[in-house]
């Protein structure tokens, strides 16, 4: 008996276990691949047009600069996987450096201001897990309503008004390094950060119910998975992290304002979709969105150096991630456009049109 | 066609079914009268603190601001009718209004219906390009707009640097478009509103515009039911971007100076709130041009109220994010409750 | 003259043959059934017809003209229509609209004619015997009206060929008898239908002549008449197969789940019921009879009202399959590929998903145990797959749903409760599964089974449980069941009926 065949014929690859979640791991494997050679690609180009790029100084300054887009993609990654995303980030960012400004300017002491921080992230990425999990709406929606929510209140704590008078104690991450070395604070948070999602990710029940309830939400929830109760602690997650990196942020400019992060909401999804996730859910890899990261300060970091206008960074970014959607599509497009070619073609009515495609 | 039919007569209707009809039909028309409603009452409560809200003057300046978002809106809700979005309008916005102001000061005496067509030619420009990504290359729409949302920013700061449109390289007649009125209405919104017409009377009323609904509401059966899925996507994105090409020369009009934060932080953001509480489905299929335009207003009515009122400026946009989530909320509970309803009645009736 | 006639058709894909002689002769006013096992090539063959793929070789006749369908739209512009299993209707728009997409009647200046369209649509709901609302927006019908709908637009297409690639196997049986109906109407109307089904009963009772296929090729085709469906059966199959479960005696043990008045409102009323170890309880009744529901709220999927559950003597308080779980209930879904599996994930990922608690060392899934557990489960169910980590979408039907209860069997449930568990299977794993039930009841478990098969209510349950529109009405034991008292039980033909 012939089995019935669902027809994707994509050739399988034994994947070392827990490495990978997707099969077949032989696509994946080819995208990381590709964006490592990427990356490389980008160090060489930056050598070559500065001798400075891969100078200690100019490291730390890499670190310094996409340290805080860096850390939250990870969490970013694990919400798009599951199938969301949170458009928020940067809003939440912002309220966190609102927050901490204000309450710095009214003399508060650190440690305090430091929990509240928290607290304002935990009660933002709550409020968006709630509206996505327990009344259903759909998480683009949510998340582009909270942007402006969010970016609102920044704007009513702080107004027009700028603290910058915060203790060197705590503005040095931004000129020092760890330990004195160059590996920006931000850098080394990301470091760890990305071991501890990794691992979470790739190698436990945790992280498999991740992938599976974005890879199919129904058959999660009939397998005892609590997709609610994940997706709700996925974006508290989010809403910590991005209030970790608003302090960062915060304390690199030695400035609280209300636009603080504007705008990043957008390069953290860059980032991450770069990095291979797909915008599906289901799919995706800690190291490819290491590597996104890399690929993408590399990028802005090597334009820098170059004298070229360093906000049109974003047309290589932009680039990249058309290219990051379209390669896997490869082999389907060229066999679409090829149909499409033979059709319009169509006059021999003697033979029959040949494998139009059955996706 | 089917000839074989006899002359169709009208024979009573199943009670039952036109019932559940009457209850679908009765909902959509709250969602609609819903946003006018919350609008009306917004109108009237500032007015009641604030009379010189409601003065002619301050209505103009509302309609005008508006006119460019829900303008952008028309162009935005056929793409998101067919289940995609386009994130990139901002920047096609930014670049036209630059390069088609910019004309001005180029080609001294170049009529200003020509700057006009320049603008929307540069939108048709990347809307082809977006649509040509989305439905040729099956990639979602999200992204490739995010990419080129990105990439048309890099080109216009490349291309503006440091420089500005200044007010004055432009002539009376461009500048004063926004200020023309007629019966104190201005020409802006007027002209404004009559693209909106026409673009709700093509999605109701044609059958190309039909097929954007049925695109957006079951992309696979689209294709199955032989309905040119890619061909229809590729001119909604191309209509889109044309518009907001257009936009952008209306946006110049108003604001004359131009360098690279025209559009303002947000743009396409705004603009998707707009279409989502004017009642337009997030995920397709169902919506229309008028009520996002509506949405617009509600939005920028709200926008300049504030002003009024005297209550900061900061607070515009967490009211906007706010009424966004109290728009997708509403919904949600409205779509299950009849669902429930529905249910209950088709179970009742034994269909 | 045939309507259609498909002549040596073959398409492969890679390596995989799907249809290696596909031949079927369509007539007017014939309703032609077309059966076989899963991977038979059936629905190879209706995707060829409907345009969908095109042959690798062979030649397609319509009206004795060859003829080339390069897309859906041309075996539209042919005369041939589908009539899949999920309707592809467009939920936010009307009825009429969906009957009428791209074709809509037209005013002056190529505007839509609104009015026209619906009264088209209502004459030809009129013509097909059916109460349905051109104006109704499509989300929420049932299926049963969504395939009408379908049917509707088949006709105002002026289709001659309609195809229906099984289509029953969601109705309820009033539905069916509609449909049935509708298909006598079209025969009338000199139209060839082609009915695809795995019920072999329904075959028998509107079809006049049958095809079967075996192995990518057309095997049999004669007229019904004198023809049995164990004739039909061998020539599926190619052997003659003992597909009644052995008659185990179960003897039932302790109460294991204890159903106290369920309710929820609009659904399901006042539902109370046992099953015990080593038994196996056969939910019976009409589709939308609730009985999924009572089974979803039980297991904590869907929520009730009012009511209790006890497994094990414990009540458990609703709200969420883990519970359920952790009290040892295991469910196997109605619908295998969105609700059953993780069709993007590997065979052993799949089965290890329901107990990835299990399989954990220091927090960290082991990938050695997982390995270990899904190869132990494939080899004691006999699952036929390349490898452990291809993807699950690979297995035919019936293996995938090997893999479902390889899932729950992996955490040994004291309870399993499985929803069609035979839907879309071919017969000789049906049996297997079966016979596998007997076998979990044979060692305690006790399991509750919700089929609309009767054949395989009567063969597999010891007792009998009758759900009609929300209230359980009947319970029989194996031995006083027939099909007629259980049908009966489920139409309410029992009671005397108020019009």
């Amino acid at each position: 008996m012939e089995p019935d065949r669902d027809m994707s014929l994509a050739a399988t690859v034994d994947a070392p276990p827990g490495w990978r979640s997707r099969i077949p791991a032989r696509n994946m494997l080819r995208w990381e691949t590709g964006l490592a050679v990427v990356v490389v690609a980008i160090g060489v180009l930056g050598v070559t047009t500065s001798s400075e790029f891969l100078t200690g100084t100019n490291l730390f300054n890499l670190g310094l600069q996409s340290g805080e887009i860096a850390i939250m993609a990870l969490p970013m990654a694990l919400i798009i996987i599951s199938g969301e995303i949170d458009l928020s980030v940067a809003s939440i960012m912002g309220m966190a450096s609102a927050v901490l400004g204000y309450l710095f300017g009214k003399g508060w002491p650190m440690p305090a201001v430091f929990v509240v921080v928290l607290l304002v992230g935990i009660l933002a990425g709550a409020i968006n897990g709630l509206l996505v999990t327990r009344v259903g709406l759909p998480s683009l929606a949510v998340t582009i309503g909270t942007l402006g929510l969010y970016r609102g209140v920044a704007n009513i704590i702080l107004g027009p008004n700028t603290i910058s008078n915060f203790p060197t104690a705590y503005t040095n991450i931004g000129v020092n390094g760890v330990f004195g070395t160059n590996l920006s604070f931000s850098a080394a948070i990301f470091i760890v950060l990305a071991v501890i999602f990794g691992v979470v990710l790739h190698f436990t029940p945790a992280g498999r119910s991740i992938y599976a309830m974005g890879a199919s939400p129904e058959a999660a929830t009939f397998a005892g998975i609590r997709v609610k109760r994940i997706k709700t602690l996925l974006y508290i997650t989010s809403g910590v992290i991005c209030s970790l990196a608003g302090v960062l942020l915060t304390f690199r400019l030695s400035t609280a304002v209300n636009t603080n992060g504007l705008g990043l909401e957008l390069d953290v999804v860059a980032v991450v979709l770069l990095g291979g996730v797909s915008i599906f859910g289901g799919k995706g890899t800690i190291a490819g969105v290491v590597l996104g990261v890399l690929a993408f300060a590399g990028i802005s970091n090597a334009l820098l150096l170059t004298n070229f206008n360093q906000e049109a960074a974003s047309i290589p970014v932009g680039i990249l991630l058309l290219i990051s959607v379209f390669v896997p599509n490869m082999a389907q497009l060229t066999r679409r456009l090829r149909d499409a070619i033979a059709r319009r073609s169509r006059s021999a009515p003697s033979a029959p049109a040949i494998g139009a495609g059955h996706d | 066609m089917s000839t074989t039919l006899a002359p169709p007569r009208e024979p009573p209707e199943a009670p039952a079914d036109v019932s559940s009809r009457r209850l679908t039909e009765r909902v959509f028309r709250i969602r609609e009268s819903g946003i006018i409603a919350v609008l009306a009452l917004f109108v009237l409560i500032t007015a009641i603190i604030q009379p010189r809200f409601v003065s002619s003057s301050n209505i103009q300046f509302i309609l005008v601001n508006t006119a460019v978002y829900a303008l952008v809106a028309l162009g935005e809700t056929m793409v998101i009718i067919t289940r995609n979005v386009d994130l990139s309008v901002q920047s096609v916005l930014a670049l036209s209004a630059y390069l088609s102001a910019g004309l001005f000061g180029h080609v001294h005496g170049i009529p200003i219906p020509v700057v006009f067509l320049v603008g929307f030619g540069i939108g048709v420009v990347f809307g082809a390009a977006n649509g040509l990504m989305v439905s040729l290359g099956r990639v979602p729409s999200l992204v490739v707009t995010l990419a080129t949302l990105y990439i048309i920013q890099g080109i216009d700061i490349l291309i503006v640097g440091g420089n500005e449109v200044v007010a004055s390289s432009l002539p009376a007649g461009f500048v004063a478009i926004p200020n023309a009125t007629v019966f104190g209405i201005p020409w802006e919104a007027i002209g404004v509103a009559a693209a909106i017409g026409v673009g709700a009377y093509y999605l109701r009323s044609f059958r190309s515009g039909r097929e954007l609904y049925a695109i957006g509401s079951n992309p696979e059966g689209a294709q199955l039911a032989g309905i040119p899925v890619a061909k229809r996507v590729f001119v909604a994105f191309t209509l889109c971007g044309g518009i907001a090409g257009l936009g952008g020369v209306l946006w110049a009009a108003e604001y004359q100076t131009i360098n690279t934060s025209a559009g303002g932080n947000n743009f396409s953001l705004i603009v998707i709130a707009s279409v989502v509480v004017g009642g337009v489905a997030i995920f397709g299929g169902s919506g229309t041009p008028v009520g996002a335009a509506i949405g617009a207003l509600l939005l920028g009515t709200i926008n300049v109220a504030l002003d009024v009122l005297g209550i900061s400026d900061f607070w515009d946009q967490a009211i906007a994010g706010f009424l966004l989530l109290v728009a997708i909320t509403l919904d949600r509970l409205i779509s299950l409750r009849l669902a429930a309803a529905l249910r209950k009645r088709s179970a009742r009736d034994g269909t | 003259m045939p309507l259609l006639s498909l002549r040596g058709a073959a398409k492969s894909f890679g390596a995989v043959h799907a249809i290696i002689d596909g031949s079927i002769d369509l007539y007017g006013g014939e309703v032609h059934g077309l059966v076989g096992e899963n991977g038979a090539g059936k629905s190879t063959l209706v995707k060829i017809l409907a345009g969908v793929y095109q042959p690798d070789s062979g030649q397609l006749l319509v009206s004795g003209a060859p003829t080339v369908l390069h897309g859906p739209a041309a075996a539209q512009d042919a005369g041939i229509a589908v009539i899949y299993q999920e309707p592809t209707l467009f939920p936010d728009l009307t009825a009429a609209e969906n009957i009428f997409m791209g074709r809509q009647p037209l005013r002056r200046g190529r505007r839509i004619d609104a009015r026209q369209m619906r009264a088209q649509a209502r004459a030809l709901f009129e013509r097909l015997g059916v109460r349905l609302d051109p104006g109704r927006i499509c989300r929420g019908l049932s299926i049963a009206d969504q395939q009408i709908i379908e049917i509707a637009k088949a006709l105002s297409l002026e289709a001659r060929i309609i195809v229906m690639d099984e289509p029953t196997a969601a109705l309820s049986a009033a539905e069916v008898a509609r449909l049935f109906d509708v298909a006598a109407t079209l025969r009338a109307h000199g139209a060839a239908v082609l009915f695809i089904s795995h019920r072999l009963e329904e075959v028998f009772e509107i079809c006049q002549r049958v095809t079967v296929m075996r192995d990518g090729r057309q095997v049999l085709t004669r007229p019904l008449a004198g023809l049995t469906a164990d004739d039909l059966v061998r020539a599926m199959v190619g052997r003659q197969l003992d597909d009644r479960a052995a008659d185990e005696q179960h003897t039932p043990g302790e109460v294991v789940l204890q159903v106290d008045r369920l309710t929820r409102e609009g659904v399901f009323t006042d539902v109370s019921f046992d099953v015990r170890a080593g038994e196996i309880v056969a939910f019976a009744g009409l589709v939308g009879s609730g009985r999924s529901e009572v089974a979803r709220a039980i297991f904590g999927i869907d929520r009730y009202d009012a009511g209790s559950v006890a497994v094990g003597g414990r009540p458990l308080r609703g709200a969420s399959p883990t519970s359920a779980m952790a009290a040892g209930v295991g469910f196997v879904p109605e619908d295998r590929r969105q609700q059953g599996l993780v069709m993007d994930m590997s065979v052993q990922q799949n089965m290890a998903l329901a107990s990835l608690g299990r399989l954990r060392r220091a927090g960290l899934i082991s990938s050695k145990s997982e390995r270990n557990f899904a190869a132990d489960w494939g080899l004691r169910l006999r699952i036929k797959f390349g490898r452990l980590t291809d993807p699950v979408s690979q297995l035919s039907g019936g293996n995938q749903q090997k893999v479902v209860l390889a899932k729950w069997l992996g955490r040994r449930p004291s309870l399993l409760i499985v929803d069609e568990p035979t839907r879309g299977i071919d017969i000789a794993t049906k049996a297997e599964v079966h016979r596998l039930l007997s076998q979990l009841a044979g060692n305690g478990v006790a399991i509750l089974m919700i089929s609309s098969e009767l054949p395989e209510v009567l063969r597999v349950g010891d007792r009998i449980l009758v759900m009609r529109e929300g209230r359980l009405v009947a319970e029989y034991s194996r031995s006083d069941a027939s099909e007629e008292t259980i049908m009966s039980a489920a139409t309410g033909q029992l009671q005397e009926q108020a019009p």
